[in-house]
């Protein structure tokens, strides 16, 4: 709803812009034009020109990555570069274990976030608000304030190096984030649908699970995409709960990769677009959510 | 329609999970930094009380306050770079065509593993075959700094990978609450004939300010906790010239297993973001409701 408002307004505002334009076309407003452009592109360039170089290095040999220009495009790629970190290391194995926790603690966070979502904005009971601070309070958290606690009860209870350790972590500190994300949307819904299915007889868990929760399904892509690119990238938890070799995510297990072969740049750059390219890949299908859930997760009131 | 709504157990139901898992992974958690910081214990075996011990001895500990100052020194500049991200947000918001496009390339160093942009960064920074220097001395420098081995430079070197790394996301945010400013405020400020920087100044800031607050907590905590980039890049280095809090606690606590004086730094940094927050809120909140 608020998106659409903004939306709307975006293309009001350069509706009257082109009216402007062209009403007061003149040397000055040109050259100001170009000014803005040459500084916003400026910008664009700073921000996307590491990540380009990541990739050109990524395809060289050591030779020409010393002696070519930092610009210049190899000879030949060197894909070799890709198959050699993904063969000989245990970058598959990295790549595959990020995947399976990132995969679980989403599925994980959303369900439970949604269930709680669920009760406080579409339930009626006392506490409702003060439930929800509580949650709330837990995103000024920091995860170092709690790391020590958290390795000492893990390792008391066997879940120190355990895929657990770091999918319930992710989980507990994504909830609050993800209830942020999802609870405009659950706060828009009409409650007719609900209403029509408790006269219809219908109880509480056939109206969570068969009528709201797929009326959120948007928010939930939304939540999703954000809670993916959280957990991908997470580093201090795996850091310090993991230290089998075979259970190490992608974050961590660069970085001894990375120690091995700190003379290949080929190689370190190809390792580093591996761990990247799925968030890159996410970004160019779903940059529309992106921004979204990163809008609705990070400003509130 | 109440009846079912109201079901007590259904309640409990939805709640508790993930009520549960945030007391066990995170309150509870907290709780017990405070305790620990009054323990001497190494991570195993027994720990014993000696109270407030290693908070007199964190008060002493001058390394510490290195690394606060450090920690307080990111915070001033990002939340200085804040008043870029809004200039920025302002011309996008107001004048430019493909303005999706741009924003979304800005963003993109912030969706990105940290520990991936600290590689990346620690190649640019490489003195012989890095980007930066080989730039330097194409033109013409002949000495080039060693950066991330120079203390006088180290911290500096790691605040503009960060920086770098979350303009997107603010520009993000200072333009959604921008395009949210209803058209007719500008166009009635525009009748009555004011330039483009005093409708920036007089109407489009005073009516984000609750955004701008929110931000500068963003920026501040996110600071003031800041951990990745330097750990990868300088684990604190060289000599603690790029030491944060954060890494100065974790390598008390994981490199020379010192839990109850990590404990106490921990419990301190979470007092320090939460008495950073509640205070900035307190002092901004005179204008709360503007719109």
């Amino acid at each position: 709803m608020e998106l659409e408002s903004v939306k709307n307004s975006g293309t009001a505002v350069r509706l009257t812009e082109k009216k402007k334009q062209t009403a007061k076309f003149s040397l000055w407003n040109i050259s100001g034009y170009g000014l803005l452009y040459l500084f916003l592109g400026l910008v664009a360039v700073f921000q996307l020109f590491p990540i380009v170089w990541l990739v050109l290095f990524s395809l060289k040999n050591n030779q020409e990555v010393f002696n070519l220009s930092p610009f210049a495009l190899p000879k030949t790629p060197h894909w070799e570069n890709y198959v050699k970190v993904w063969t000989e290391g245990n970058i598959s194995q990295y790549f595959f274990n990020s995947l399976t926790y990132t995969v679980s603690a989403v599925i994980l966070t959303i369900v439970l976030a949604s269930m709680v979502t669920f009760a406080i904005t579409r339930m009626k009971w006392k506490g409702s608000r003060l439930v929800l601070g509580i949650f709330m309070v837990g995103l000024m958290i920091p995860a170092h304030s709690t790391i020590i606690p958290l390795f000492s009860t893990f390792t008391k209870i066997g879940l120190i190096d355990n895929a657990l350790s770091v999918i319930l972590s992710y989980t507990a500190f994504n909830l609050p984030i993800t209830i942020m994300i999802l609870l405009g949307f659950y706060e828009a819904l009409p409650r007719e649908v609900e209403e029509a299915a408790v006269m219809d007889g219908a109880n509480i868990h056939h109206i969570f699970f068969k009528i709201t929760l797929p009326m959120t399904s948007p928010v939930i892509a939304t939540a999703a995409i954000i809670n993916m690119i959280y957990n991908w990238n997470e580093f201090v938890f795996v850091n310090t709960f993991i230290s089998s070799d075979s259970l190490k995510t992608m974050t961590v297990g660069i970085q001894n990769f990375i120690g091995q072969y700190t003379t290949d740049w080929g190689a370190i750059g190809a390792t580093l677009v591996i761990c990247i390219l799925p968030i890159l890949i996410a970004f160019l299908l779903l940059s529309n959510r992106i921004v979204e859930g990163i809008a609705a997760g990070s400003v509130k009131g | 329609m109440n009846k079912v709504m109201s079901n007590k157990k259904a309640i409990i139901i939805y709640v508790a999970p993930a009520f549960f898992l945030l007391l066990a992974l995170i309150y509870i958690p907290i709780i017990q930094t405070g305790y620990f910081g009054m323990m001497k214990w190494t991570g195993i075996g027994v720990k014993e009380f000696i109270g407030f011990d290693n908070y007199a001895q964190l008060i002493k500990d001058t390394l510490f306050w290195k690394s606060a100052y450090h920690s307080f020194l990111l915070a001033l500049f990002s939340t200085i770079s804040l008043a870029g991200y809004l200039f920025i947000s302002i011309i996008l918001a107001g004048k430019v065509k493909g303005v999706d496009l741009l924003r979304k390339i800005y963003l993109i160093p912030m969706l990105l593993a940290s520990v991936a942009i600290a590689q990346l960064w620690l190649k640019i920074y490489n003195p012989n075959n890095g980007i930066l220097n080989k730039v330097l001395m194409a033109l013409g420098v002949s000495d080039p700094p060693s950066w991330l081995a120079d203390p006088k430079l180290a911290l500096y070197a790691i605040i503009i990978p960060i920086i770098w790394q979350y303009a997107g996301f603010y520009i993000l945010i200072y333009y959604a609450a921008l395009k949210n400013i209803p058209e007719e405020l500008i166009e009635a400020a525009r009748i009555d004939g004011a330039k483009p920087w005093q409708i920036a100044l007089q109407i489009k800031m005073p009516l984000i300010m609750n955004v701008i607050k929110v931000t500068i907590v963003l920026a501040v905590v996110g600071s003031l906790k800041y951990f990745d980039l330097i750990y990868v890049m300088t684990n604190g280095g060289p000599n603690g010239a790029s030491e944060v809090m954060a890494s100065y606690m974790y390598s008390k606590a994981f490199k020379e297993f010192d839990f109850g004086y990590a404990s106490a730094i921990g419990f301190f940094l979470l007092v320090i973001c939460l008495v950073v927050t509640y205070g900035i809120r307190k002092l901004t909140e005179a204008d709360k409701e503007i719109y």
